[in-house]
């Protein structure tokens, strides 16, 4: 079973809470998941859409993030696109280090690379797919649109 | 969130509700602030109501730490439940902070 839900934000942090919550209302996945999905997939979420309003849109208002969520074959895939010129990923630093410790920045990739099983960017550096494999066990977005 | 301060024996306590996130982590920087710039020197924040803290969150926490350091005063935590405390040990934050197990020991600590 393959299932669906597709996100059209506006560039307002205030609204990545309630769309993050919405989708985890949605995932009925995340109930019979629990605990490694409540953490690691809600935190990469709000960090990809995070970073895709703050550094991708830059603040604009005038630009929205599209999310789109996939449940199938045993993964849960989140895929967040903004209208931006993309960024150079690789170049990000590790927050870890001793001379990064203290930077108020630049936690939220590391934070998504450390809690999902894999990240990806397209080229362009505006787009980022966050995949999180599911324990074996049925997994559907209660409500959600089959594909 | 919503947060709490009082004062308890020359520390301020700050007492967050709900989640720290991006959205609303200027709130609990701007609050906290003003009270280092009327004075005080001893913060404990407390995170017993809190469900979660992003990277932004962090970061805040981080910007005060370095803060209130510069006046020659210290910020401690409380109370972070097993999913906050993973998050911060994944960030090594956990070595940059003093964190107790409950605001009290926090408090009595200081």
């Amino acid at each position: 079973m393959e299932n669906e839900i597709v996100l059209e934000l506006p560039t307002d942090v205030r609204s990545i809470e309630h769309a993050v919550d919405y989708v985890m209302r949605r995932c009925d996945a995340c109930e019979r998941q629990g605990h490694r999905l409540q953490l690691n997939f809600r935190v990469g979420l709000t960090e990809a859409l995070a970073n895709a309003m703050l550094y991708g849109n830059g603040h604009d208002p005038s630009k929205r993030v599209r999310v789109e969520i996939v449940v199938a074959n045993g993964q849960i895939r989140a895929c967040v696109t903004d209208q931006g010129m993309g960024f150079d990923y690789r170049s990000v630093p590790d927050p870890t280090t001793p001379e990064n410790l203290l930077n108020p920045g630049g936690r939220g990739l590391f934070l998504m690379r450390q809690l999902l099983d894999e990240v990806s960017f397209n080229d362009q550096g505006n787009q980022v797919t966050l995949v999180l494999r599911l324990d074996p066990g049925p997994s559907v977005l209660e409500g959600g649109a089959p594909a | 969130m919503s947060f709490q301060v009082s004062h308890n024996g020359g520390v301020t306590l700050v007492e967050v509700e709900g989640q720290l996130i991006v959205g609303n982590r200027q709130e609990l920087k701007q609050k906290v602030l003003e009270h280092l710039e009327g004075g005080d020197r001893k913060f404990v924040i407390d995170f017993s109501n809190t469900g979660y803290i992003d990277s932004s969150g962090l970061g805040v926490l981080v910007s005060l730490s370095k803060k209130i350091r510069e006046q020659g005063g210290e910020l401690r935590l409380s109370s972070l439940n097993e999913d906050l405390r993973t998050l911060f040990e994944l960030t090594k934050l956990d070595t940059l902070f003093k964190i107790a197990d409950t605001k009290e020991e926090a408090l009595d600590g200081f």
